[in-house]
């Protein structure tokens, strides 16, 4: 094998470039540095004020992230992780691998939130997505959705960070009764994928009447396809959120440069390009306001477990879950 | 001279002894029952099977090393001594050019061969396109440009019918006359041993006997020699 | 053996010692960085899942493949090149492709199901173990079709026509000539195809229904993403890969060499027998055709709306992927063939390990090993392309390499003795005996290698930097956005382009071989 020999001659040709500017290494998610994640926007914009090179290094989805970050441990390069949610930030705090932000910024969120290492760039609530010309009596509550015969079809939790929202809300909503509504929709449930994407184009093609998504998602089609034929169902028992966050490696070797770009992740400047490229709530309502189609569907209550009760739930919900799904 | 020195072949049950020398330029038909080892002892010389014990020895060097392409041997198996897939002037090409950058000059005596052989302008087919007469022609012809001086052959004229068998024979005898090459070639039939002319080495009884003249031994066959030869 | 050693005899034992270092040293150092190896009732339920599909896959497939072959064996129609080309086909797809592409047709709301309703029959569920391995067959009957076929082309025709010449029926023939055969060809198929299927992952989640459908690779995934358990990966890993190795010495003892000889690449077909056998033949090749062709063109279908506006991005990812294809298809090429030249020779335990245990080994691991061992070296995402052509060699590499030992063997057993005899040997004996003799075969694996690298995206989500994605994860990088009709698209470039260099590759070869 000729690796050791092709890094060390590839790692001299990356020196040069480091000399000058300073560089900020940000390790997210593959959608956000996407041509159509908001990603091209954002570092032209913080490029500007920064006089600094700022790149993101993507690493997969939500989950990669964590795995990533721990993986790769102090040695890192990156020195500021953006993109992990509040369904891993117990697990993110207990590498002790990140820095307090020492920030307490006014956030625009439906429940109150701080945590000391990470600071909160957007959210959403999870929500079954239906198609309104073919459920017309969309249910109310997963009772009502497990009283009916829709179908529907969801994400692994072992394997996805929405299918792990709603092992939550699902808990969050109802407890020690949560096995038991799990049982109730298991007939409801047409098939579980290892990921949203996989969910949402059988729900897309047809396979099921509602997918497993955000109270967003119908602005999506409203907005890049005209199309308003998308709804979300709006359940009585609550919506459990998800807040995306963004945190500082404590081994940074940039740890100015990382904290000019946490507050900037809280600019307009950041927060306006979010709602149209990842299709959530921005933590900061940015001055232009939000765009079309996201307020059409707003639950009237929020669930958020803590980031201890989340970490504490999985595991138990986890066996609760496959233990009523099993065939 | 070609040395057989105390030479012993084991393989499970089989066993097979030899040890005899002949001259360079002999003619020996190696005569024998199925299955008593002629085409291993054929096997050995040409360096396909490795000889339990003794060595096999050419002018004095030990041929045990060599491996076969390299032996001054050139043997033609029952079948398969053409390659399918390339023309005939290139299956004598690679006799004596494996890379087969033939030069004008080569291809002359390829030309020159094939019409030795009388297969004159046969050079472009395939061998697919040959009959078997033609086919144990070509590998003769390559046999002639080898000119190793040793040739062994493993009855590759078996398929043929007698009268083509004796030309083949002929043959044989031109391009040893021409290379001088020592002739070992496996027979059932004495008629060919006959036709080749020289010595046989019978093989009976787990030993290759020394070769005696074959006019000879078909006039007095020995018990051993007589119960193969069957009432002739 | 008197003959010496040669390069390609020390090359080989080389290059198997690499292939086995590159599945070990990840999987060592996943390992190490575990802290003990544990399994739990779930994770023992996963591997039992795993083996029940795979195994059911593997079984079915083959016996599926043999009739189709064997009609594309024997039958000359308009159309017959077209649909051995079309065979190539899904084997290609990615698995979220394919998926989609098989709901268009076994769906809730697909084409049977909307026949079956049309008809006031129930309509029928994917969902489920039954679904999986219709999947896996859709995946996979092309692939053991293909590798049968070529063992049936193989039966020399001498051998056909002493068939023939005896009056053999369709009883005798299937006994004396298609028997033997079948015996030496079908366990490396099923081998194959087996060990594929148990490292099987969106397919299985996506068509199981539910969490009793979990594999070993989806047990890994959790570990490794949401536990940080890496000894459990690393272990579960490790079962994967004793599973693969039983399989493959399974397969070792099930083989028997059919023995056939040589002939004289004269052009000789099997008899096409009549009657209800013409009738079984056209069924076999209609139901493979239909099954295989209808989900493909809905997969086209849904493309080609998109083609479009496609983004910028996918034209620079194609680029990466064709390069990153077409190197790993000449290395793992050459590799495969120097390890099946040199196993021809004589059985090679070394040789076997390292050409089929890269099948079982996960994705995910592989690639997180390659990960902690490059990291202290060099930033991963310098070595992006280099590391997947690295991974997608030895991933590919069994494929090529079952391709490849029968007819090594074949042309070792027939022409080994009279290339030794005539000194033929290095170069000249690449350049006029192996390469033109296996010319079909190595174009046939060289397509196969560069289309599986095409699709493979296992290892370049951890590695890619900010502009090095391939294709693949172009497309899963849309899909994650909601743009499923640019990734519908994107996916059938993906495919087209994965089709095209596979077409390329294996008419190349058979044009060499004519």
């Amino acid at each position: 094998m000729q690796k050791h020999l092709l890094a060390a001659g590839l790692l001299t040709l990356a020196l040069p470039a480091m000399a000058e500017t300073p560089v900020l290494t940000v390790l997210t998610y593959d959608s956000f540095t996407s041509e159509w994640g908001p990603g091209p926007a954002v570092e032209k914009a913080f490029e500007e004020t920064c006089a600094c090179d700022l790149r993101f290094v993507p690493a997969g989805d939500g989950a990669a992230l964590l795995a990533r970050i721990q993986l790769e441990g102090a040695a890192s390069d990156a020195d500021v992780v953006l993109g992990l949610d509040t369904s891993l930030t117990g697990a993110a705090s207990a590498t002790q691998l990140f820095a307090p932000h020492g920030k307490n910024p006014a956030l625009n969120l439906p429940v109150d939130y701080a945590d000391p290492l990470f600071l909160p760039f957007d959210w959403g609530w999870f929500a079954f997505v239906y198609d309104k010309t073919k459920v017309t009596e969309p249910p109310k509550s997963f009772e009502a959705l497990a009283a009916s015969d829709l179908k529907i079809v969801i994400q692994d939790p072992r394997s996805s960070t929405p299918g792990l929202g709603l092992l939550l809300w699902v808990k969050a909503a109802y407890g020690d009764r949560a096995g038991e509504v799990w049982k109730a929709l298991s007939d409801n449930i047409v098939t579980v994928t290892p990921g949203w994407s996989e969910a949402y184009g059988l729900f897309l093609e047809g396979e099921a009447d509602m997918v497993l998504s955000y109270t967003t998602s119908p602005a999506y089609h409203l907005i890049a396809e005209s199309d308003d034929s998308k709804a979300a169902a709006l359940f009585d028992e609550g919506h459990y959120m998800q807040i995306e966050v963004a945190g500082k490696l404590a081994a940074t070797d940039q740890p100015e440069l990382a904290d000019k770009f946490l507050d900037f992740t809280l600019t307009d400047a950041f927060q306006s390009a979010l709602p149209q490229t990842n299709w959530m709530y921005p933590a900061v309502t940015p001055a232009s306001g939000l765009p079309e189609g996201f307020d059409s569907f707003r639950p009237a209550k929020s669930l958020l477990m803590t980031p201890e009760e989340a970490q504490a739930a999985r595991d138990p919900a986890l066996a609760e879950w496959q233990a009523a799904l099993a065939r | 001279m070609l040395q057989l020195d105390r030479l012993t072949i084991t393989q499970g049950d089989f066993r097979l002894a030899a040890d005899w020398s002949a001259p360079a330029g002999s003619r020996i038909a190696v005569m024998g029952p199925s299955g008593a080892g002629k085409s291993t002892l054929l096997s050995v010389i040409s360096g396909f099977f490795p000889q339990t014990s003794g060595r096999v020895l050419w002018q004095g060097q030990d041929l045990s090393p060599i491996p076969p392409g390299e032996r001054p041997v050139t043997i033609l198996f029952q079948d398969q001594n053409l390659f399918p897939h390339l023309t005939v002037a290139q299956n004598l090409g690679l006799g004596f050019r494996p890379d087969l950058r033939l030069t004008a000059a080569d291809n002359a005596r390829i030309e020159e061969a094939l019409r030795r052989v009388g297969l004159e302008g046969l050079g472009p087919r395939r061998p697919a396109q040959l009959s078997g007469g033609q086919a144990s022609r070509a590998a003769l012809a390559r046999a002639l440009l080898r000119a190793r001086p040793i040739l062994l052959l493993d009855e590759p004229f078996a398929a043929l019918g007698p009268a083509l068998r004796g030309e083949m024979l002929g043959l044989v005898r031109e391009v040893a006359d021409e290379t001088g090459a020592l002739v070992l070639m496996v027979t059932h039939d004495p008629q060919d041993a006959l036709a080749l002319g020289g010595e046989t080495a019978f093989v009976a009884e787990a030993v290759v006997h020394p070769p005696v003249s074959t006019a000879e031994l078909l006039a007095n066959p020995p018990p051993g020699v007589r119960d193969y030869l069957g009432n002739k | 053996m008197a003959s010496r050693a040669r390069p390609l005899t020390l090359a080989a034992p080389a290059l198997a010692a690499l292939l086995l270092a590159l599945v070990a040293a990840p999987l060592a150092a996943v390992g190490w960085r575990g802290a003990g190896l544990s399994l739990g009732p779930a994770d023992w339920a996963a591997v039992r899942f795993s083996v029940t599909q795979a195994i059911l896959s593997a079984v079915f497939s083959t016996l599926l493949a043999i009739p189709v072959a064997r009609a594309l064996a024997r039958r000359r129609f308009t159309g017959r090149t077209a649909l051995i080309t079309l065979m190539g086909a899904p084997f290609l797809l990615p698995a979220v492709v394919a998926v989609l592409g098989l709901l268009a047709v076994f769906g809730r709301s697909g084409l049977l199901n909307q026949l079956l309703i049309a008809l006031g029959l129930p309509p029928i569920s994917i969902y489920g173990l039954h679904g999986v391995v219709l999947a896996h067959i859709f995946l996979n009957l092309p692939l053991a079709t293909r590798m049968i076929l070529q063992a049936w082309l193989a039966l020399p025709s001498e051998r056909i026509r002493l068939a023939q010449s005896l009056g053999f029926g369709p009883g005798e023939t299937f006994r004396h000539l298609e028997r033997p055969m079948l015996r030496e060809v079908l366990p490396g198929v099923a081998l194959v195809i087996l060990v594929i299927c148990l490292t099987s992952f969106a397919v299985v989640i996506t068509l199981g229904g539910g969490p009793s459908a979990t594999t070993i690779e989806l047990a890994i995934y959790q570990a490794v993403r949401f536990e940080f358990d890496l000894g459990k990966a690393a272990a579960l890993a490790g079962v994967q890969l004793a599973l693969g190795t039983g399989a493959a010495l399974a397969a070792w003892f099930l083989t028997r060499p059919a023995g056939f000889g040589a002939g004289l690449d004269r052009e000789l077909r099997l008899t096409a027998f009549g009657g209800w056998r013409l009738w079984g033949d056209a069924v076999a090749l209609t139901a493979a055709g239909l099954f295989l062709a209808l989900p493909l063109a809905a997969v086209l279908l849904r493309g080609v709306p998109g083609l479009a506006d496609l983004p910028a991005s996918v034209l620079p990812a194609a680029g990466r992927s064709i390069l990153v294809a077409l190197a790993s298809a000449l290395l793992t090429t050459t590799t495969a063939l120097t390890l099946a030249l040199a196993a021809a020779r004589r059985s090679r335990p070394l040789i076997e390990a390292a050409a089929t245990l890269p099948l079982a080994t996960s994705g995910l691991v592989l690639g997180t090993g390659l990960f902690l061992l490059i990291q202290p070296l060099a930033p991963p995402t310098t070595l992006a392309l280099p590391v997947t052509i690295l991974v997608n060699v030895a991933l590919s590499l069994p494929y090529l390499y079952r391709i490849l030992l029968p007819e090594t063997r074949a042309l070792h057993e027939d022409y080994g003795r009279l290339a030794d005899s005539l000194s033929l040997q290095g170069w000249p004996r690449l350049r006029w005996l192996v390469l033109p003799r296996l010319a079909r075969p190595l174009g046939f694996g060289a397509g196969i290698a560069a289309a599986l690298s095409m699709g493979d995206l296992g290892v370049i989500a951890l590695f890619a930097g900010e502009h090095q994605a391939t294709l693949p994860l172009v497309v899963s990088q849309l899909t994650g956005a909601y743009r499923m009709e640019a990734a519908a698209s994107a996916a059938l470039i993906l495919v087209t382009l994965s089709f095209a260099l596979f077409w390329a590759f294996d008419a190349g070869g058979r044009r060499a071989a004519a």
